[in-house]
């Protein structure tokens, strides 16, 4: 149990993939001008994320690797990560329409975001079993949606504030995510 | 046949392209099972809305007041397609035409759009987020002003502005923004139809 709670403070905040490992950064600063999309966002990618991570670790463990063709990795994650967004896009249309509403259009979006690659990979490159691939995946997307979430609340103040002219926009994002990453540099050493 | 034994490049493409057909066949499984049965009628009365997302019927746009309709909403309470609107829709459903609900606004003959009188706006951006079409422009602490071709007239912005600087005009028709007027779809109700439709049940002489 010890080791799960290490993983998951571990992907949250000390190993946070965004602002440690960079990795998915492109809904961190698309999806981050409102709280309440920023939400969704996070949502769509929990759910997502540890999903994926569960089936591209069976697909590497007893399909792959049994086969010695690990080399094609890559291309399989990218394969899996693809239809396990469009399966949960359609099986929540269905099941669940507020639930849609709230996520639909965000999570096409996932298939791009390379956090959900990072994290397949890098449970092959750790040789996590089936717990640790599953309790990484899910503490990589709460630790992406915390600080999504962190992120837009901060965003939205800095779209009503005064800010110099050469700086408004994508760059004072930009600067922000970076003062972000420093203070996460924080929890280094934590675990 | 062990599989190890195969060529790698051969074994590489049949796996590849296993998962292909395997994840293939689940999403087209997923895409049956799944199907969302949409309603036609939706469709349909969305298309006769005049599409401005005023929200003047408490729906927040038009597609969602006719999914409203297609579950058995009044017709009437939709004041920027007036008369018309309500007659083509009761068309469609094979209901009586009633009257446009007062309740929700009245309809106005003439294309109204808004305007800010601009020496008074504050520059608050109450009026920007009210505004459904997004065709206020302006930003915290700087005066706003209207797109008057983006502006449907819904009359959403003159509610929130604490000063009371947004006023409705009447569009001024000139030479320049004059349009024909386009048939509407109740017109062959009346006359002689040559091609029976969807549209106008009711016509005599479609049941043949």
């Amino acid at each position: 149990m010890a080791d799960f709670a290490i993983i998951l403070i571990s992907t949250i905040l000390v190993n946070n993939f965004v602002l440690v490992q960079f990795l998915g950064l492109c809904p961190f600063m698309g999806v981050s001008n409102k709280l309440e999309t920023a939400i969704g966002m996070g949502g769509a990618t929990t759910f997502v994320l540890t999903l994926a991570s569960i089936c591209s670790y069976l697909v590497n463990n007893y399909l792959l690797s049994p086969l010695g063709l690990d080399y094609l990795r890559t291309i399989a994650f990218i394969l899996v990560i693809a239809v396990v967004v469009q399966f949960a896009k359609m099986f929540i249309e269905k099941t669940s329409p507020l639930l849609y509403r709230v996520l639909g259009i965000f999570l096409p979006l996932i298939t791009t975001n390379c956090a959900v690659l990072g994290v397949a990979l890098q449970n092959t490159n750790k040789n996590h079993n089936f717990m640790e691939s599953t309790f990484y995946g899910f503490g990589a997307a709460i630790g992406f949606s915390l600080v999504l979430v962190l992120f837009s609340a901060m965003r939205e103040r800095l779209a009503v504030a005064d800010v110099p002219a050469p700086f408004q926009g994508a760059a004072i994002g930009m600067v922000t995510a970076g003062l972000m990453a420093l203070a996460f540099m924080g929890f280094g050493g934590l675990v | 046949m062990d599989l190890s034994n195969l060529h790698p490049l051969l074994l590489a493409l049949l796996v590849l392209g296993g998962l292909a057909l395997l994840f293939g066949a689940i999403l087209g499984f997923a895409a049956v099972r799944y199907k969302i049965e949409g309603n036609p009628i939706i469709d349909q009365v969305d298309n006769l809305l005049p599409q401005t997302q005023c929200g003047q019927c408490g729906h927040p746009g038009c597609r969602p007041y006719a999914e409203g309709i297609a579950n058995g909403e009044e017709i009437n309470k939709c004041p920027p397609g007036g008369q018309e609107t309500i007659n083509a829709i009761a068309d469609l459903l094979g209901v009586d035409a009633p009257e446009l609900d007062a309740e929700h606004g009245a309809e106005s003959d003439i294309p109204q759009v808004a305007y800010i009188r601009e020496d008074e706006c504050i520059g608050c951006t109450k009026c920007i987020q009210a505004c459904p079409m997004d065709a206020i422009l302006g930003s915290a602490k700087h005066m706003h002003t209207v797109i008057v071709d983006e502006c449907t007239g819904c009359d959403l912005c003159v509610e929130p502005c604490p000063v009371d600087c947004i006023e409705m005009r009447d569009v001024e028709i000139t030479l320049t923004n004059w349009k024909w007027q386009l048939p509407s779809p109740l017109d062959g109700v009346n006359q002689q139809t040559i091609i029976a439709s969807d549209r106008s049940p009711n016509v005599e002489g479609d049941a043949a």
